[in-house]
């Protein structure tokens, strides 16, 4: 039923405006038209992520009459830099120079269907796509030029967007010549060869961000900064809390505020005005009454109440037998392990400009999945899917958390109901209180070594925060991992929205997997970084580790040595990381101060070694707040942290030196250069407080008040 | 209730009938159409908002536009001169000293503002002047480093 649906759904979107209005939009030249079908990575996602397999085919690239070559990506740009090495990936195959290429994203009119910007997704599972259609393109062109020429394909060569006769320069075509005065669609389904990797000339180079100019001079065009004629600004009236019904609300006194004015669909009630200054003062004068109908748990009492739960069981993988194990073993270990909310806290909120024109509805948003907000919109009114545009400006910041629109919903109701273009963008208390936190989550370990060290028993329980970065990644006979989720009919958790956080719950399986880790490494005695190598097989990860104590200049021994130093490793979106921290620790106060922070990752093929070195280091920074600090506070559905008095991210007096070292994989297909490198943070710095102080956390975030009390209890058990 | 309010923004004198109790950033923003300079917390906690008054740093995001009369405001747009970019944007533009963007030009104003009360600041120096302004994407150890480049470049620009 649901594949049905997909289908129609998909045809109707096939035989869009998209072809039509192309070269209204584009002006002449070349458009080279790719089928879905031809790409195996799209087809490879789950049948609920894809819409549009469209028997229609999508435009990749545009060849204008100038030789300029427009790339068209639903991708978004949201900090990440894809911007700068999707381009990387294109002009290497076309022959262009960099300076040549643009780039068009999130647009749905215009660009392919995506399924959205995440999990580290985009060089790893749509590079090839892309790098697949501009090698096409550049043999299209080729064959073009070949035929104006006079020339055999086998004797012409591209370099820099110039096509020529490899024995006569002279006799040589721009792509822009052979683009002019054509508005010519170019068709392909073949399943291209891409280049050979020891012919890059692009790939693999260090790139500077090519926003950056746009960005320093204030150019770059956020949704918020965009402004049509007429448009109001709005603010909704939110209920105080999760969980509370609205019983009655008055709004004569928002009103009363010349230039505003109120709206009501229900409970959904909003002030709209031309400035939005006046929106902010009205919003609070309504007069609103709740009934309140809120769980009883707290970010104290939540790790007890998901203790006493009923969930969904998966044993995720299986090996050996872990119920016979534990005797055979020298030593075992048990420990539990605590997460708690966290907010994603871009600098920008979610922002949304919509505005219909007749049957036509056009929404700006600040999103990570402009598709999917097209989708909603569909939903919401019922409206043909080609009737729906969304584009997406630069995006201030996402880390997941802009992967749900609701704002761009909202904007839209708003412009529908009246009559103008509005403007809705979140204050920060809406930021926080709508955010989809990552999950608060329990795991649970039982582990067990021979006495030379080996492990032989690995069960782990990991409560609400799912398998990714969940599996054991050493060598162990007898293993289990068990992932229990909530199912919200039985015994519902949260509170309020929880989604996906940068590298999801790998932060949470990797900070209890290495710290169990080092606590066996401790106990037998031996150097935590040969520990691991001892009970590894996995060659990558034995090479990140080595390469990691490498650059930090890592001399072993057994902890606690009073150096304070902490390794951890794992893996992520496709990528093999591992992490050396070294921190101070004061007695006193139970602060902890990271003054070292060095990170090795194994992501194959780097397009652009500075865009996934300013990547891994914007992972450690955010891993320092997840380690030190990053908590939502709440009671029931009331969330207190609404903004950074409370919530407390990292600054610029916490940043330790970041020390990066990425292996040359040239060989190897490109993975995830996103999320990777915070996926460790919590590890290496746990570690490195135990081995500074004897002191073991097993609740993140270390502040000082859980610091000073494991070091008070470590004391008092030596 | 409405005020006529002069001030100098961005080197122009500039008059505007207006609430004075109306925030200064949501004027600029919609008003003069000056959108390089961004809301982040509305609470003069993350910085995003800062633009210099008087060559002070100071937030927009809660201040009356009624505070400005008479002085002189630079945003992030008033600091190129005859097109060429200010240092500290050169600067972070060299260093790759950003990602999404959003809180940069907050960061670049607050700079500009440390520079002109210490020209020679040293690391720590500009740590805790860039302390209250608020990255989530990590770009903090790039930031310094520009800050650091710009110091020096227009202390020798000045010795030439």
């Amino acid at each position: 039923m649901k594949r049905e649906k997909l289908t129609e759904s998909a045809e109707r979107a096939g035989t869009g405006m998209k072809r039509r209005n192309f070269f209204k939009i584009l002006g002449g030249g070349i458009v080279l038209l790719f089928n879905p079908f031809s790409f195996g990575s799209l087809l490879a996602l789950p049948a609920e992520q894809r819409r549009t397999l469209t028997k229609d085919y999508n435009a990749f690239l545009h060849i204008a009459e100038d030789g300029t070559v427009t790339c068209f990506t639903g991708k978004i740009e949201m900090g990440q830099g894809i911007v700068t090495s999707l381009l990387q990936m294109m002009a290497e195959e076309l022959n262009v120079p960099l300076a040549k290429m643009k780039i068009v994203m999130g647009d749905t009119e215009l660009c392919p269907w995506d399924a959205g910007t995440w999990g580290s997704l985009t060089i790893r599972a749509f590079g090839p796509a892309m790098r697949a259609a501009a090698a096409e393109a550049r043999a299209v062109l080729v064959q073009m030029a070949s035929a104006r020429l006079g020339v055999p394909v086998g004797q012409i060569q591209v370099k820099d967007g110039i096509v020529a006769d490899v024995r006569d320069a002279s006799n040589s075509v721009t792509y822009g010549e052979l683009a002019k005065g054509k508005k010519l669609e170019k068709y392909l389904d073949v399943k291209p060869q891409v280049e050979d990797h020891t012919q890059f000339t692009i790939v693999g180079k260090s790139l500077m961000r090519s926003d950056a100019y746009d960005k320093v001079t204030g150019r770059a065009k956020y949704t918020g900064d965009l402004k049509l004629p007429g448009m109001l600004h709005a603010r909704i009236l939110r209920p105080p809390s999760h969980g509370a019904t609205l019983v009655s609300a008055d709004l004569s006194a928002a009103e009363a505020i010349e230039g505003v004015r109120a709206v009501r669909d229900g409970d959904f009630i909003a002030v709209l005005s031309e400035e939005r200054d006046l929106v902010d003062l009205a919003v609070v004068r309504i007069d609103a009454q709740y009934s309140y109908d809120e769980m009883k748990v707290s970010d104290e009492t939540v790790f007890d109440y998901i203790n006493k739960g009923e969930y969904r069981v998966n044993v995720v993988r299986s090996a050996g037998d872990t119920e016979t194990a534990p005797p055979i073993c020298d030593k075992l270990f048990e420990q539990e392990y605590h997460d708690p909310y966290l907010a994603h806290a871009p600098i920008e909120t979610h922002t949304a400009l919509a505005r219909f024109e007749g049957d036509k509805l056009t929404v700006w948003a600040s999103t990570q999945s402009p598709f999917g907000l097209q989708d909603s919109l569909v939903r919401e009114f019922g409206m043909p899917l080609e009737k729906v545009r969304v584009i997406t400006p630069f995006v201030g910041g996402g880390f997941g958390g802009k992967s749900p629109h609701r704002q761009g919903v909202e904007a839209a109701k708003l412009a529908r109901i009246t009559g103008r273009p509005v403007m809705v963008a979140w204050t920060r208390d809406e930021e926080f209180f709508y955010d989809t936190f990552h999950p608060a989550s329990v795991v649970k370990v039982k582990s067990g070594i021979d006495s030379e060290g080996k492990i032989l028993l690995w069960d782990y329980h990991v409560y609400l925060a799912g398998t990714r970065g969940a599996d054991a990644i050493y060598d162990v006979p007898n293993q289990r991992i068990t992932s229990y989720s909530e199912e919200r009919d039985k015994y519902p958790v949260h509170p309020f929205g929880t989604g996906a956080w940068r590298a999801p719950n790998n932060n949470t399986n990797t900070f209890a997997r290495e710290t169990q880790i080092d606590i066996m490494a401790a106990s037998a005695g031996i150097d935590p970084l040969e520990f691991r190598l001892k009970n590894l097989k996995d060659e990558k990860m034995i090479g990140v580790l080595k390469a990691v104590a490498d650059k930090f200049g890592y001399v072993p021994g057994k902890t606690p040595s009073g150096r304070g130093i902490g390794i951890s490793c794992g893996t992520d979106a496709g990528t093999w990381v591992a992490h050396m921290a070294e921190v101070k620790v004061s007695e006193r106060t139970g602060r902890v101060k990271v003054l070292r922070l060095v990170c090795a990752q194994d992501m194959g093929l780097c397009v652009n070694p500075q865009g996934a070195l300013l990547q891994m280091e914007g992972c450690l920074t955010m891993g320092l707040g997840y380690t030190l600090t990053e908590e939502v506070k709440y009671d029931g559905g009331n969330i207190r942290d609404r903004n950074f008095d409370s919530y407390q991210i990292p600054r610029f007096s916490w940043l330790p030196k970041l020390e990066c070292v990425i292996m040359d994989r040239k060989d190897q297909p490109p993975q995830g250069g996103g999320e990777p490198a915070i996926i460790g943070v919590g590890a290496a710095v746990g570690n490195a407080i135990f081995d500074a102080t004897g002191a073991r956390l097993f609740r993140v975030p270390f502040t000082p008040e859980r610091v000073l009390n494991e070091i008070k209890q470590a004391q008092g058990t030596n | 209730m409405e005020e006529t309010i002069r001030f100098k923004l961005n080197s122009e004198e500039v008059e505007l009938v207006t609430d004075p109790n109306r925030i200064l950033l949501w004027v600029l923003r919609d008003h003069f159409g000056l959108t390089g300079t961004k809301f982040g917390c509305g609470i003069g906690f993350c910085g995003a908002c800062t633009m210099l008054i008087d060559n002070e740093p100071v937030r927009s995001c809660m201040m009356p536009v009624s505070e400005v009369a008479g002085k002189s405001v630079i945003t992030i747009e008033g600091l190129e001169q005859d097109g060429r970019l200010h240092p500290i944007q050169q600067a972070f533009i060299d260093h790759d000293a950003l990602q999404c963007g959003f809180c940069t030009s907050g960061m670049i104003m607050t700079a500009v503002g440390i520079l002109g009360q210490n020209p020679a600041p040293t690391r720590e120096d500009i740590i805790s002047g860039l302390e209250d302004n608020l990255c989530r994407c990590g770009a903090h150890t790039r930031i310094i480093d520009a800050v650091q480049d710009a110091a020096e470049k227009i202390k020798g620009g000045e010795k030439k």
